[in-house]
């Protein structure tokens, strides 16, 4: 529905072209708690849409939030369907080759999560002959591919990580590795209490990993990166970004 | 049919088509396509596709029989039952049916304690089982319309005839309703082929690595939006054109006239 | 004994209309189903009178053109073709309106849905209409030309209703191809009842009640739509003699 919205919006806008278009936020369609997830009327919410409604008025942009499939967001920002990618996008090399990133908002380390005495250490060593899933199009599984593919039984591709979370529950994968934050939702969760426990967090790889989460921006518009730099910069400082981070988590995921 | 590509138009037309062919190759990224890892993935992925279309067209093709005949003859408690079940699977989207298969029972399995020790565990746990029943069933629930119409359509003055002579009812079956309804979907068969081959991209959606599967892989670590997708459906059309060849070729052996 | 929260959470509150429930989203979901669907199925059948005139009656480089479309259409699955044309088709709207001087559009989902589902249901329109418009029989247009009949009376009095009554079936499965392929739609994650099923079913964790769910309302739409078209047949086939049953 916000969607719908942000179209009847757009579309109203560019009827009257002299009035400004309001910048829009690409986040991923698929719910990703406690970062961005649908509620029962239709209305995102989560620590990263705060944020994104926090930085927007810190940098005094209009913004609207739309939600695009996590597959195709690069394509979309690059051919214009969005303007932003707010939808915890690692900033790594390979990416950097076709967009450009703001500074990071946050940076968490990665994890591995397994049935409770299935995985002994997370690496792969603890990981031969396991069957592991990922979600699709995420620097999880290209860490998973690059280093974990090679003594592991299966790496599984998921259209989502709730769905890899679900597999994991069910019992037909192994383990997965994600983001620590997003596991934490999961493993308080009834099912994940009842199944699953974190290994831990797997060996640093820049390169793959990335640094942090950053927004992603098309290449050359320096003017709205700018903007959304200061922006983070001006919550970073005003205790904006503490307050927000307060409301969902223990301590803050700023990151080093 | 050499004939009739050379007219000259048909010429120009396919230069033209060569050309901006050639020109995608040029221009576009196609390095990818040289990286040993991706080859092996391709070939993978395009075995798996086309596994899981042979193996579902022959599981389909063998329920929609039974399904086809209760909705034609069969009696109410049978033929009811028939029709609902095509009625499903053919009101429903197969992603829709595909996911509440996989994952639908998939969550049905934390309550079921020892369901890891069980001997069916192997099949639960892959993805592959679900995929064939997936394909299979929807194959089946189209089909069963097809087959009815073909059971129907068998000239009822060979069945009474056959029954008038005293033939067991399942040698007539099996020796004159069968092979001519067969014959009578058979034009049709190749069609469905191809429809239940564009069918198969969904399996990625439940984690099977099929080549659509492996192209979104490709497009995810290169960042590249058109080409894998250019090769994929390059690959689907390949396919396709196999198919219809075999099924043209197979018609053109089997007799086409009937009484 | 059964703990008190899984009571609380059975699958008809979850399937409420008002928070906590999903059944608004989904039924939203289905209304955007249903608008992109007839969205698509409208401008496909566009797409499909005219490619039917153009391979019955155009140029040979047109019929061949035509060849190449529908074939082409018809042999890639949808899901890919989707794909290719959602980005493509974005993409070239801008490149081209950018390349004018004008600055960037945005092209909501609902009409980038309708304009990549319309192209699909394009080509098999076309063959259903040709189909249709060559099993109209002959004879009855000779008798009117002999008669003196002029062309446009003799389209919109003979070809067009006999032709109807030859193309309903094939449109009616094509409305029914339309509805469930914006199901695929979720892939590019377009808020469909499809996409909604998933995201309800993401959060609360209950898959099995909510694609049940989702299938219940994709077979009543299918029955409603199948009770439809057969109306329109029965009208479309007034006044023909019945063939036997």
């Amino acid at each position: 529905m916000n969607k719908f919205v942000a179209a009847a919006i757009a579309t109203f806008a560019l009827a009257g072209a002299a009035l400004a278009e309001p910048v829009k936020i690409g986040i991923a369609a698929e719910a990703y708690p406690p970062f961005a997830s649908p509620d029962a009327a239709g209305n995102w919410v989560g620590w990263e849409i705060d944020i994104i409604g926090a930085v927007c008025k810190a940098a005094e942009m209009e913004c609207a939030i739309t939600p695009v499939a996590w597959d195709g967001i690069i394509p979309s920002l690059t051919s214009g369907q969005i303007d932003v990618i707010m939808a915890s996008m690692s900033i790594t090399e390979e990416r950097l080759k076709t967009i450009d990133f703001s500074d990071k908002y946050y940076n968490t380390p990665a994890v591995i999560v397994s049935a409770t005495g299935g995985v002994a250490t997370a690496d792969a060593a603890g990981l031969t002959g396991k069957i592991i899933g990922v979600q699709a199009s995420t620097i999880h599984e290209a860490y998973v591919n690059a280093h974990f593919a090679a003594t592991a039984a299966e790496v599984k591709v998921y259209q989502t990580q709730d769905e890899a979370n679900q597999d994991l529950a069910a019992g037909r994968i192994d383990a997965t590795q994600a983001d620590s934050i997003a596991m934490d939702a999961f493993l308080a969760s009834d099912a994940g209490k009842a199944c699953c426990v974190t290994v831990g967090a797997v060996a640093a790889d820049t390169a793959i990993l990335g640094a942090g989460a950053g927004a992603g921006l098309r290449k050359g518009e320096e003017e709205l990166k700018a903007k959304i730099n200061a922006g983070i910069a001006k919550i970073l400082e005003d205790g904006t970004y503490e307050a927000i981070t307060k409301n969902y988590f223990a301590s803050s995921i700023y990151g080093g | 049919m050499l004939k009739e590509l050379l007219v000259t138009r048909r010429i120009v037309m396919m230069a033209i088509a060569v050309f901006l062919l050639s020109l995608c190759f040029a221009y576009g990224r196609w390095d990818w396509l040289w990286v040993p890892k991706y080859q092996k993935l391709m070939l993978t992925g395009i075995w798996n596709t086309l596994t899981l279309l042979i193996i579902t067209m022959v599981l389909g093709m063998a329920l929609a029989i039974p399904l086809g005949l209760a909705q034609a003859v069969g009696p109410w408690y049978l033929a009811r039952p028939a029709q609902a079940f095509c009625g499903l699977v053919r009101g429903t989207p197969l992603l829709l049916q595909l996911f509440l298969l996989y994952y639908g029972i998939g969550s049905l399995f934390p309550g079921i304690p020892g369901i890891r020790d069980s001997i069916f565990w192997p099949i639960l746990r892959d993805a592959w089982y679900f995929a064939v029943l997936g394909l299979s069933l929807s194959v089946a629930g189209y089909e069963g319309e097809v087959m009815r119409g073909a059971f129907k359509g068998v000239p009822h003055g060979q069945l009474e005839a056959a029954k008038a002579m005293g033939v067991p009812r399942f040698t007539l079956f099996r020796r004159i309703w069968l092979p001519q309804a067969l014959h009578r979907v058979l034009p049709t068969l190749g069609g469905e082929t191809v429809l239940q081959l564009k069918a198969t991209p969904l399996v990625a959606m439940i984690t099977v690595t099929d080549i659509y599967a492996v192209s979104s892989r490709v497009r995810a670590e290169t960042l590249i939006v058109y080409e894998p997708l250019l090769m994929l459906a390059l690959v689907y059309l390949a396919i396709t054109g196999i198919i219809v060849a075999l099924f043209t070729w197979f018609e053109r052996r089997t007799p086409t006239r009937t009484a | 004994m059964i703990p008190f929260e899984v009571l609380a959470t059975s699958p008809l509150d979850l399937l409420a209309f008002s928070p906590p429930g999903w059944g608004a989203t989904l039924l939203r979901g289905l209304w955007n189903s249903v608008l992109i669907a007839t969205g698509a199925y409208a401008s496909g059948l566009l797409i499909g009178i005219a490619g039917a005139y153009g391979k019955l009656y155009g140029s040979p480089v047109v019929k061949d053109l035509l060849a190449v479309y529908t074939t082409v259409v018809r042999a890639v699955p949808e899901l890919v073709l989707i794909l290719i044309l959602y980005f493509a088709v974005t993409d070239a709207v801008n490149q081209l309106i950018l390349a004018f001087g004008g600055s960037r559009i945005e092209i909501s989902g609902v009409a980038a849905g309708i304009a990549v589902l319309g192209i699909v249901q394009g080509a098999y329109a076309t063959e259903v209409l040709r189909g249709a418009i060559l099993a109209v029989p002959s004879g009855q247009i000779e008798a009117a030309k002999a008669m003196g009949m002029p062309g446009g009376l003799l389209a919109r009095r003979i070809t067009l209703p006999l032709m109807l009554s030859f193309a309903i079936p094939g449109l009616a499965n094509l409305w029914l191809v339309a509805t469930k392929d914006t199901a695929l739609l979720a892939v590019v994650g377009f808020a469909e009842l499809t996409q909604a099923t998933r995201q309800a079913a993401s959060t609360t964790k209950a898959f099995f009640a909510f694609y049940a769910a989702a299938g219940v309302l994709y077979l009543i739409l299918s029955i409603a739509s199948t009770m439809m078209f057969a109306r329109i047949e029965k009208w479309a086939r007034r006044g023909q003699r019945r063939t036997g049953g």
